[in-house]
């Protein structure tokens, strides 16, 4: 048996904070996941009409960012732009980072959309009338929301799980307030055991918020 | 009246339209036949612009269709299109599928456009379906469906790129009577098919294509049952025996 004795009492003394982190991941995981978004759709169209500068841009960064380690990315941002004179505050670094790292993956997600709506469904639009933007707008992309919904949903959840990484710059967002507390209650084991149902409960929030909107927007699965 | 004057398209090095010259009069319905890969969906497609050409001119009532000073959004609007895939659209109801792009392109308030698609609905036979979605549709009801959608646009021309090509033969019959139906009420059609009991039966001209450019044309008396040259024959017999 272990010789550990859990002293909840002590570390529930720092539920509070830990819940004031909780709100800065989740603000960070919105953030990333609204700039992901904005990001990687026009990217995303780009790479997959397959052509031009844009494409090659939507290609390279794919390949950085699926290929290299969050944390890198998170250092990257955080002492990259350091050593080039663009002090960024852990935030602002963990944003961008975990930001790029949304692009990355959601531009492929957005092309596999895209290419899994028949073609014949834009020229449909197109004959009849409709500017390209508006056969996207009407015609191909309330179709390709529905197929990328939940791999959106997952990098959502695997946004938040990363936004963690901003512990190592200094951030206190929930791993970082857990870190922070457990160093002066001492109380290891239980701090990051309370993060960790805080994470939990947070990504099963998401999850289940997000199949609720599913639900309506579209029906039962 | 559509005019095609010696319209040259290529993909690359390949050649598909080579030289077209053709005429569709106003009330007409003209048929394109030909083997496949004889350029008559391409020849259609050209005339809509969802294909650029490469060389010649196309005139849709007078106006250049590569105009720079006329939209070709707004010149489709006078150019229905149905295509051989069924290509209804799967997250709109029947009714919201023919009331889109007039409400999206012609800018008609919706209830205007609601209504109207109920009419245009019923015009092909498919007023008890406004409420259904496409997957609870046939595959020829899906087609009725595309052709009601096209004609919302209240167009001028209706171009069928084989609508009955994709089609189970029991279904056939039912989108064929459609268009028999706009054919009597004065639509002019540019049909490229292989079904030649149609041709025979309800096209005022047919033009027979071969390697991008014109076989033959005339009447159906002409092409069908008179052709003078060996490829049309050919074709005819080979299609009449199977």
């Amino acid at each position: 048996m272990s010789d550990y004795h859990f002293h909840w009492a002590m570390a529930l003394r720092d539920l509070p904070a830990l819940l004031q982190g909780s709100l800065v991941t989740l603000q960070l995981t919105i953030l990333s996941m609204v700039i992901g978004v904005a990001v990687s759709v026009p990217l995303a169209v780009m790479r997959w009409q397959g052509s031009g500068i844009w494409s090659a841009v939507a290609g390279g960064w794919v390949d950085i960012a699926r290929n290299t380690p969050v944390l890198l990315q998170v250092y990257a941002v955080y002492f990259g732009l350091g050593a080039y004179g663009l002090n960024v505050s852990s935030y602002m670094a963990t944003l961008l980072a975990i930001s790029f790292n949304n692009i990355g993956y959601l531009i492929e997600v957005f092309r596999g959309g895209l290419a899994s709506v028949p073609r014949y469904q834009y020229i449909s639009g197109r004959a009849l009338g409709m500017s390209a933007t508006q056969a996207y707008a009407w015609i191909v992309w309330p179709q390709l929301l529905r197929i990328v919904f939940y791999s959106v949903m997952t990098q959502m959840v695997w946004a938040m799980l990363n936004t963690s990484l901003g512990l190592l710059i200094g951030l206190r967002e929930l791993a970082g307030a857990a870190q922070q507390a457990q160093s002066v209650n001492y109380r290891t084991l239980e701090t990051f055991t309370m993060a960790a149902v805080l994470y939990y409960l947070m990504a099963k929030l998401l999850i289940l918020g997000a199949e609720r909107l599913y639900t309506r927007l579209y029906g039962r699965r | 009246m559509i005019e095609i004057r010696n319209v040259r398209k290529s993909f690359g090095e390949t050649t598909i339209l080579d030289g077209i010259s053709l005429d569709v009069h106003q009330g007409e319905l003209l048929c394109l036949i030909g083997g496949s890969g004889s350029g008559k969906s391409t020849l259609l497609q050209c005339i809509n612009g969802l294909e650029p050409i490469q060389g010649g001119e196309i005139h849709v009532d007078g106006v250049d269709i590569r105009s720079k000073s006329v939209s070709i959004n707004h010149l489709r609007r006078k150019i229905g299109m149905v295509f051989q895939q069924y290509e209804a659209f799967p997250h709109l109801t029947a009714l919201e599928n023919v009331a889109l792009a007039p409400r999206v392109v012609a800018r008609v308030p919706r209830r205007q456009a609601l209504e109207d698609a109920h009419r245009h609905l019923a015009h092909v036979g498919l007023g008890d379906k406004a409420a259904s979605y496409p997957r609870n549709l046939s595959g020829g009801q899906q087609q009725r469906l595309a052709i009601a959608r096209a004609l919302a646009m209240e167009p001028r021309y209706m171009l069928f790129d084989e609508v009955t090509s994709a089609l189970d033969p029991e279904l056939v019959a039912e989108v064929l009577d459609t268009m028999r139906t706009l054919k009597r009420e004065g639509m002019t059609m540019v049909v490229v098919t292989h079904d030649m009991d149609f041709v025979r039966e309800s096209a005022d001209r047919v033009a027979f294509l071969s390697k991008g450019t014109i076989c033959e044309i005339g009447s159906v008396q002409q092409v069908m049952l008179d052709p003078q040259t060996d490829i049309v024959r050919k074709f005819l017999s080979r299609r009449s025996s199977s």
